[in-house]
């Protein structure tokens, strides 16, 4: 159902990370960027649709005081109402580029002012709500920054409490026109869920308790969460309630990117476990409960993946990442 | 990063020093004394209890290059000596077989397991030594009176960590071996490596224990009742784990990564994958001068303050120890060792004055560490061959 495309060739292999590919889709300029986390450095490369490599370009994350070179955890585009960003997060703090890296527009450095000495300290999660986007850090503490519509006058607005372990993801998706509607979730390191709605003050609406495992990736899709976890599971919860409504034993390693074809109702799992899954959400006519059904497993050989990311709205080609390997694979449907 | 993840990769790696030694002195035929020596003098070493409080201090992990350097030292921490191209290939080995060990654990914390198997083989080579055995059953006797130091600081370094913490130290072990390839003939044959230098992840046998075989999907209603059940093929072969491995002092750690593959008598040989285009450019490591050649110098000065080598001395002659078949191999490997995978060794001959350790590494961090080869004579090769002398 799916087969192999060309691989776009990578300057340095991918980091054992989660959630580390980022891709932006310009079917308007026939472009798709793609971006990748290597260690110190982070790569993003343009590809024509048939995967030819077309530009690529370093960034680098910024050093701060301390004696090691800083690590960067993402980097993921943010597509905002009037333009859009890329954001680095690492273990000095976050950086936000214009959308091809050419230009820093904003530096926020990390307070690590009250970690322990056993604590890293680092940001990770990154996620575009409205005009603000919004960075997990090592604390729990999710920073909101206002991005105004042109120029580098980004602000920090808000920082919500609500996890006490180090975020690991971030998904929002447009509200859905009425009020009190969920529409961010941020997950972390204990597996705890919890689910917010936007607005000039972020107001936590739902908290869902994680069972011991993190919840590396995470998406929203029309008021239901999925989530994967290191064990392995997705499980879709009712964003309002909470509740739970499917448990899927998707793969048998650590799950390590979601991603969301919103206008199909596909979602994509990816795993240690060198697997790739695709599923079709649905609502139920009758009952108004989530459903999931299986469309497609692919088995990416030897290859720890890190990231996977759909790379058409129609889900019918998605890329892959993996520990160790120096190319972006692409699949696409026959 | 994780800042625990020092013990568990010197452990480890320590322990597969161990196995790889105990091979080659067993196939070179040393005499079973000699070789016992050794390999208790390198064991002591490790677990000296100096040198135990600086490894269990919170610290990002150092580069390939000066661990690579406390491990020459403690190779010749007893009366066996081995020239540089058997030394890169036991390190070579060493990392190479941990690094799969790490990518194969099921869970992040079964790197635990995985150390614990070592430390159980570590317990195995010291059983004919009435003295150290005594000290290492001393030990373990003693962890229950909570006075055994080197196990306490397990414990309270690895005891109370979440499975978030645990899969930080994974990533940061994964990054420290990113973009490491060499071939090792006994993976090869075995079948755990590709040709390219690739492990073999298994899409087969038992799942991490707490997981399940993958296959089912699961619906419920808001009231939490299963409504409806479907399987889908997952495409893997996986059957459900049969028991956890012991995280206690002694137990069946289940896990076999970490075990010695060497007690069966074969060579290995390493393959250089230099030619390999799969080896991403290091570049950033060899050709760039390293700013953080200081700090490394200052961490391998303090850590080897802590090391009590003792010199060869008494009537105990020592020996060259080859990781290859024959001393042709040797120079050969030598000489056909591709740039990029060359490690730059740091001579540092440390005292156990701690005035003297900071000075010597005031006196490095002034050096200027470029992937120079040992015989150019430089300022920095001077510097050093005055400090051998003092």
């Amino acid at each position: 159902m799916f087969r192999r495309e060309r691989s776009i060739p990578l300057r340095g292999s991918a980091a054992a990370l989660c959630n580390n590919l980022s891709v932006l889709q310009l079917p308007s300029r026939n472009l798709t960027h793609f971006g990748v986390v290597h260690g110190p450095s982070a790569q993003l490369v343009s590809a024509a649709p048939e995967g030819v490599p077309l530009a690529q370009r370093q960034l680098h994350a910024k050093e701060g005081a301390g004696v090691s070179p800083p690590l960067i955890t993402q980097v993921h585009w943010c597509v905002l109402p009037f333009r859009v960003l890329l954001v680095l997060t690492s273990h000095r703090g976050i950086q936000m580029y214009e959308s091809d890296g050419s230009v820093m527009v904003y530096w926020h450095a990390l307070d690590s002012g009250d970690a322990s000495p056993v604590q890293a300290v680092f940001a990770r999660g990154i996620a575009a709500s409205g005009h603000f986007i919004c960075v997990g850090t090592w604390s729990g503490r999710i920073l909101v920054f206002d991005i105004p519509a042109k120029g580098p006058n980004i602000v920090l607005s808000e920082e919500l409490a609500g996890h006490q372990t180090p975020v690991t993801d971030i998904a929002t998706e447009p509200a859905q026109g009425q009020d009190c509607v969920a529409d961010m979730v941020t997950a972390d390191d204990s597996g705890l869920l919890c689910v917010w709605r936007s607005g000039p003050e972020f107001k936590l609406l739902t908290r869902i308790p994680g069972f011991g495992v993190p919840c590396p990736s995470v998406q929203l899709w029309h008021g239901t969460v999925a989530a994967g976890y290191g064990d392995g599971q997705v499980r879709l919860y009712e964003a309002g309630t909470g509740t739970l409504h499917v448990q899927i034993s998707a793969h048998a390693r650590a799950i390590c990117a979601l991603d969301l074809a919103s206008e199909a109702g596909k979602l994509l799992s990816a795993a240690e476990d060198t697997f790739v899954h695709i599923w079709k959400l649905s609502r139920s006519p009758e009952s108004g409960y989530t459903e999931v059904e299986h469309c497609h497993g692919e088995c990416v050989p030897d290859t720890q993946v890190c990231g996977a990311r759909f790379c058409d709205p129609s889900g019918s080609s998605f890329a892959v990442t993996g520990y160790d390997l120096a190319e972006i694979l692409r699949f696409s449907s026959v | 990063m994780s800042v625990r993840t020092l013990p568990l990769l010197f452990l480890n790696l320590g322990g597969e020093m161990l196995y790889i030694l105990d091979q080659r002195l067993r196939a070179q035929n040393i005499p079973g004394d000699k070789a016992r020596k050794v390999l208790h003098d390198i064991i002591s070493t490790m677990f000296n209890r100096k040198f135990m409080e600086e490894l269990f201090k919170p610290q990002d992990l150092y580069s390939k290059k000066a661990l690579r350097t406390v491990y020459d030292r403690l190779a010749h921490a007893s009366i066996m000596r081995l020239n540089q191209a058997s030394m890169d290939k036991l390190y070579d080995l060493m990392t190479m077989a941990f690094k799969h060990q790490v990518l194969l654990c099921p869970r992040p914390k079964d790197v635990l397991l995985v150390t614990f198997n070592h430390l159980d083989a570590i317990k195995g080579f010291i059983q004919d030594s009435p003295a150290i055995l005594h000290q290492v059953e001393e030990i373990f006797r003693q962890l229950t009176e909570v006075k055994c130091f080197f196990l306490l600081c397990l414990w309270q370094t690895y005891g109370g960590l979440s499975a978030g913490e645990f899969q930080l130290i994974r990533q940061t072990l994964l990054t420290f071996f990113q973009d490491l390839h060499i071939r090792v003939s006994l993976f090869l044959k075995d079948k755990v490596q590709n040709s390219n230098g690739r492990f073999v992840l298994p899409v087969s046998g038992p799942v991490p224990w707490g997981t399940e075989v993958p296959g089912l999907i699961r619906m419920f209603d808001s009231k939490g009742k299963e409504v409806k059940k479907v399987e889908f093929k997952h495409g893997g072969n996986y059957v459900t784990a049969p028991k956890e491995g012991s995280f206690e002092l002694y137990g069946d750690r289940v896990l076999k990564l970490g075990t010695n593959m060497y007690s069966m008598n074969r060579p290995v040989e390493t393959h250089m994958s230099g030619a390999s285009k799969n080896l991403a450019p290091r570049t950033q490591e060899n050709i760039a001068p390293n700013p953080l050649a200081k700090e490394e110098l200052n961490f391998l000065a303090r850590l080897m303050g802590g090391m009590e080598i003792k010199k060869p001395s008494g009537p105990e002659p020592g020996f060259r120890l080859n990781l290859f078949t024959t001393d042709e191999e040797e120079e050969q490997a030598a000489l056909t060792r591709p740039e990029e995978l060359s490690y730059e060794v740091i001579n540092i001959q440390a005292t156990q004055d701690q005035q003297r350790n900071e000075e010597l590494a005031r006196i490095m961090g002034e050096l200027e560490v470029t992937d120079q080869p040992r015989q150019s004579a430089s300022k920095g090769d001077d510097l050093l061959a005055m400090m051998d002398g003092l």
